[in-house]
């Protein structure tokens, strides 16, 4: 148990990108760690480098310097094993939810098989949508087309799931109702998860640790553990000692301890 | 799961909540009209042909003038369907095959731009040029130098209805949201299916609008063709009538340009329907 390796593993990570008004530090220096099966939200202003994170987690981008991990091994290119959710749905409109959900493994194999058919209508079982696969997207509201994300997401059964502010663009009402519906697919079957977020009481109500991000140059600036046992419901956000976290974190966001503006590796 | 889709922002259906719940009052008149199916346009057309009609009779508007649709029709009988045949074909295949060749040509163009920044920046300026070398200008060196068989007029028609298919090809498949470029490289999937299962799919509404548009086009490049050099073709017949002076006959020959070009139109426009009706805007599926 002891021995079981990080699931995330970022040391002293830097990502500069080359843009017409020169080079632009993202991440200046990024240290952290997931254990697995840890829910971990990375809370940040905008433009902190919050989604750089992410895809340099997946292999969608290497670092400029510095070395990242996942699950004990350097992640040198785009990993299979890391589903995605990304802030628009972003589904195939021509294809039906089903067609949707089994796209990972068409993009890869070229074809699909019934074992892959019936793990999709389980899969769209649990998020809630049995039935609507052989909708279209277009047909579906804003909160259920981003459940078919989620659905395609974890249909390979990933080890990590990254979310890159899944929810940022549903209205308020769906948006607390995908956070309870997300908490119980995770507490169903616990993975590794890294939630991108700018919303403090989405990461206090989901996450186990919540990293708080400085603005670019990106750094975490506070790693915090929240004080909320699971499961959770309305009434554990309302509890005194979860408002004080959530004031915490507010003064964090609000008031960030500015690094210095030429970032040296710590 | 009591979630109901919401079609209030989805389907369009309130026709028929209105049938299902008001029939006895009805839309008013100019609303009515409107929504009838090629009523307006067809009495649109009627009204100007009688208006064409009467007015180049009352005035004696001389024929090579402007002769009016009951000579123009008296024109299509002045020459043998044969003839009639053969001219259309004519031209039907230049436009053809001059279309065909700017699909086959611009397709590849446009996945290497869209694909290579690198490309598009050699590429795309030489592009440009060609698309402003005034074709009509070139035909004549065209036909030296490809000879006076079909090959000048395909070349011909090629060069008019390609760039805006390279364009809206190139447009369509930068169009792809990103996040699915990179759900697609996170897969580690081949790479040609980032095409075909993404970017050429979510080109295909803005294909399409290329294709509308070079579709008509490829006419008039297969008609300047024939006015440069030809034996034969609708081009052809409205120089050489004109050069007769047979006025009528000429417009016969314009008013079935216009009809083989409105259905090459139609065609495209119908594959798009029948095949890829997703790729339309919804309100006109």
């Amino acid at each position: 148990m002891t021995l079981a390796p990080p699931a995330i593993s970022f040391q002293d990570v830097a990502q500069v990108f080359a843009t017409k008004s020169g080079p632009l530090t993202a991440l200046g220096g990024v240290n952290l760690e997931v254990a697995q099966h840890e829910f971990v939200a990375v809370l940040g202003p905008s433009g902190c480098g919050k989604s750089t994170l992410l895809r340099l987690t997946s292999g969608l981008m290497m670092p400029s310097a510095g070395q990242i991990t996942v699950l004990g091994l350097p992640v040198t290119r785009p990993r299979e094993d890391v589903g995605i959710v990304f802030q628009q749905p972003t589904l195939l409109p021509w294809a039906s939810v089903e067609e949707n959900v089994v796209f990972p493994v068409k993009h890869t194999k070229g074809r699909v098989g019934p074992a892959h058919r019936d793990r999709a209508r389980e899969i769209l079982e649990t998020v809630g949508l049995g039935g609507f696969g052989k909708r279209l997207p277009g047909e579906l509201s804003g909160g259920m087309q981003q459940r078919v994300g989620i659905a395609r997401a974890l249909f390979l059964n990933p080890d990590l799931l990254m979310m890159d502010e899944p929810f940022s663009a549903l209205d308020a009402l769906t948006r607390d109702e995908m956070g309870y519906e997300l908490l119980r697919l995770w507490q169903a079957s616990p993975k590794t998860v890294m939630f991108i977020t700018h919303s403090i009481p989405e990461a206090v109500l989901l996450a186990d640790r919540v990293l708080v991000m400085s603005e670019r140059p990106g750094r975490v600036i506070a790693d915090l553990k929240v004080p909320l046992g699971r499961p959770r419901s309305e009434e554990s956000l309302r509890a005194p000692e979860v408002q004080e976290f959530a004031a915490h974190l507010r003064s964090l966001l609000i008031k960030p301890a500015k690094p210095s503006p030429k970032p040296e590796a710590a | 799961m009591t979630a109901i889709p919401d079609t209030s922002d989805t389907a369009p259906a309130p026709s028929k909540a209105a049938q299902a719940g008001a029939p006895q009052i009805k839309p008013p008149l100019r609303e009515r009209l409107i929504e009838t199916p090629a009523l307006l346009p067809g009495l649109t057309f009627l009204l100007v042909l009688i208006l064409w009609e009467t007015l180049t009779r009352a005035f004696q508007v001389p024929t090579y003038v402007l002769p009016p649709p009951s000579r123009i029709v008296e024109g299509f009988g002045a020459v043998s369907f044969a003839r009639w045949a053969e001219h259309v074909w004519s031209t039907f295949r230049v436009a053809m095959l001059g279309y065909v060749v700017a699909i086959a040509v611009s397709l590849p163009i446009a996945i290497g731009l869209a694909k290579s920044r690198f490309l598009t920046r050699c590429l795309y300026p030489l592009l440009v040029v060609i698309q402003s070398v005034p074709v009509v200008a070139v035909a004549p060196i065209i036909i030296v130098v490809l000879g006076t068989d079909d090959a000048p007029r395909v070349v011909i028609t090629f060069m008019i209805s390609f760039f805006p298919l390279v364009v809206s090809m190139t447009t369509g498949l930068m169009a792809t949201p990103p996040e699915l470029i990179e759900l697609s490289r996170s897969l580690n999937a081949p790479a040609y299916r980032e095409f075909t299962q993404i970017r050429i799919p979510y080109a295909l509404p803005y294909i399409f609008s290329g294709l509308k548009i070079s579709i008509t086009l490829s006419v008039i490049g297969a008609v300047v063709a024939e006015f440069v050099a030809a034996d034969a073709g609708l081009g052809y017949f409205i120089q050489f009538s004109t050069s007769m002076f047979k006025l009528p006959q000429a417009w016969a020959g314009l008013f079935l340009l216009v009809a083989l070009s409105l259905l090459l139109f139609q065609i495209v426009t119908q594959i798009q329907k029948r095949l890829f009706p997703w790729s339309l805007p919804k309100e006109t599926r």
